[in-house]
């Protein structure tokens, strides 16, 4: 636990892999930023890692003032006790106000770890963060800019604001994508400061024995995002369309049964009755008018966006956005709006 | 030999389930009207634990912190299999956020006192948060293993585990005691034993029989309605159906660290979110229209 204290600085958890940076980290750079510029105050990233000192330059470009690099052999990788230990030891010596980190595996792991240690506040999986005043209902005392942390809750039902003002740092973990990647200016200055953080047996005991890390390959069923596009697409190279969209959300690449008779894409990507049955968190259907046997394929999808001409057409039956229009217009349109984060 | 296994789960409502009764007008969730169920990662968390005791001996213990009805989570896991079940209920521990919720949990795994595994689901659907388990291991001094697939290997004290982490796996190695936290992948939960059931769907807790003995003996003084009390747990003691119930005194538990006092997150404003059950929202084949379709699915949690 450290005292609260309104000098301190806005912190990120710089986190990366295999020597490389996550978006979130970066997203997180630029948002700490503001929030600095608000408070008065400096943004700080952690980052440690072993030869990883070349990413600061990075952290630095996207708003960071002070990278606090803690190098070291042993944490080459991500293991939760030394790197939690790590973050444990620099809030303590340098009382940031506030800490940030990616609402990933990763920083899901560690960042309660890192708050139970310090008896500390910590948010999850903010979608907004913001500067406010919190006036106590019990107490009347006015807690002056404080970080309001913004999150679904009850299974997305509800939006709460969070606050902690009696026990820092304030701490949030922020879904990715939700913050503004900005482009970074690589004329930016800041310092690096190396930090040495003592790792004992306990630190140690867990052994990282195999590691394995996949890119994502197509796989409808895990899929948490599905775009899929039917015979309204028109033609196979219209069919870029459709990987396009599914790129930008980062999203798996379905297809009606027109769709694949019709040769635009293969047979492993159709969803329905006679190809897989999915239940992603979104489903986009463009082009797809949404015959019983395809929607009996994806109905079960948390959410369903359908882009048709036909304002008829079945799949509006099933769908929680509808958009009635030229898909070769709105396919580009949410492109767009994805990769401006609106 | 033989694991002895803890289990940490949650009796939660409902929430892939709201309707709009659920939202009450000021926007606050109406709990009462969501069926209450077992916290379905949980149900992994157990299946792991029964697993462990199945191959290798020892015992599962479960615990449930809540309100008495919080005891239908635990008959639910004696059916399937658990050994022990005990309920920490008290009302101090009412608006506890998840660093006093793991900090109790925390003296109830001690108070238990042998142990070398405890499994927890990853999170719980009311919350999301996926905080408890890693900073329960935290207050308890144990790795963590979030993410729980399988076990590669059981040796005596020593165990390898593979996680899942998103993007791969990895395996670790690890001495118990540690924590681990179940995905729904992790396993599939067996169904309840309808042997099992027979028996443990006459277990109850002690708050459960108070109320039930206030409910039968209306008219009956404080001292009789104390003593048909203790006969009763007696009975129930006797045949093995004791529900343990245990409040924060039990626990040992420093107040400053339970409840509203040991939390220090605090709820600021809350806003539901307007529910389109029948029928679609319309959007508009416009630039702003399918921008701000695009916000609310962020904001949803849909895309991030």
């Amino acid at each position: 636990m450290i005292e609260v204290n309104r000098k301190g600085d806005v912190w990120v958890y710089a986190e990366q892999e295999d020597e490389h940076l996550s978006d979130v980290s970066l997203e997180l750079c630029g948002k700490a930023r503001e929030l600095a510029d608000r408070l008065g105050v400096k943004v700080g990233a952690i980052l440690a890692g072993w030869n990883v000192r070349e990413l600061s330059y990075r952290l630095i470009a996207h708003g960071v003032d002070n990278v606090y690099y803690v190098h070291d052999t042993r944490l080459e990788h991500y293991r939760t006790l030394p790197y939690a230990k790590s973050v444990c030891r620099l809030i303590e010596k340098h009382k940031p106000q506030i800490v940030l980190y990616g609402a990933t595996p990763l920083g899901r792991d560690l960042a309660p770890r890192v708050a139970s240690y310090m008896k500390a506040g910590l948010t999850a999986d903010c979608t907004d963060l913001d500067i406010g005043d919190y006036t106590d209902p019990r107490t009347k005392n006015v807690h002056k800019d404080l970080l309001l942390q913004v999150r679904p809750a009850f299974g997305g039902n509800i939006i709460a604001t969070i606050i902690n003002f009696d026990r820092w740092p304030q701490m949030a973990t922020v879904r990715e994508g939700v913050m503004r990647l900005g482009d970074g200016d690589p004329r930016r200055t800041g310092q690096i400061i190396e930090e040495k953080v003592p790792l004992d047996d306990f630190d140690l005991a867990v052994r990282l024995i195999e590691r394995h890390r996949e890119a994502r390959k197509v796989n409808l069923k895990a899929a948490r995002i599905i775009v899929a596009g039917g015979g309204g697409v028109g033609s196979k190279d219209n069919f870029k369309l459709i990987h396009d969209l599914a790129g930008a959300l980062g999203a798996a690449v379905g297809a009606s049964r027109a769709a694949v008779d019709s040769g635009f894409v293969s047979k492993d990507h159709q969803v329905g009755q006679t190809g897989t049955t999915v239940r992603p968190a979104l489903y986009v259907a463009c082009g797809i008018s949404g015959a019983v046997q395809h929607r009996a394929g994806m109905e079960e999808s948390a959410k369903i966006i359908a882009i048709n001409w036909d304002k008829d057409a079945p799949i509006f039956s099933v769908a929680h956005y509808g958009i009635v229009g030229d898909l070769n217009k709105v396919i580009p349109m949410m492109v767009k709006a994805i990769k401006e984060r609106a | 030999m033989g694991y002895d296994c803890i289990v940490c789960v949650k009796q939660v409502p409902d929430t892939a389930n709201v309707t709009g009764e659920a939202m009450k007008a000021d926007g606050t969730v109406n709990r009462a009207a969501l069926p209450a169920i077992y916290n379905p990662e949980d149900l992994n968390a157990l299946e792991a634990a029964l697993e462990v005791r199945d191959r290798f001996g020892g015992t599962v213990t479960v615990i449930a912190m809540g309100p008495l009805a919080a005891c239908e989570v635990l008959r639910e896991s004696l059916y399937r299999g658990a050994d022990r079940a005990i309920l920490v209920n008290d009302r101090r521990a009412a608006a506890s956020d998840t660093l006093a919720t793991s900090y109790i949990l925390s003296c109830a795994v001690r108070k238990i006192g042998r142990y070398d595994m405890v499994f927890c689901g990853r999170q719980a659907i009311d919350g999301d948060t996926a905080q408890v388990g890693p900073q329960l291991a935290e207050k308890l001094a144990l790795p963590q293993v979030t993410y729980f697939e399988k076990f590669v290997d059981v040796a005596k004290a020593v165990v390898r585990v593979r996680r899942n982490v998103g993007n791969g796996w990895e395996v670790l190695e690890a001495k118990l005691p540690i924590l681990l936290t179940a995905l729904d992948t992790s396993n599939e939960p067996r169904p309840a034993a309808a042997r099992r059931v027979m028996k443990a769907k006459r277990c109850r807790s002690s708050g459960e029989v108070a109320a039930q003995v206030a409910a039968e003996m209306p008219q009956g003084t404080a001292e009789q309605k104390e003593a048909e009390h203790a006969k009763r747990l007696e009975q129930l003691r006797i045949k093995g159906l004791l529900i343990e119930q245990w409040d924060l005194d039990d626990l040992k538990a420093d107040l400053q660290w339970c409840g509203m006092a040991g939390s220090p997150t605090k709820v600021h404003r809350v806003q539901s979110i307007v529910l389109t059950k029948e029928g679609f929202t319309r959007v508009e084949a416009t630039e702003p229209a399918v921008r701000k379709m695009i916000h609310e699915l962020i904001e949803d949690r849909t895309l991030g």
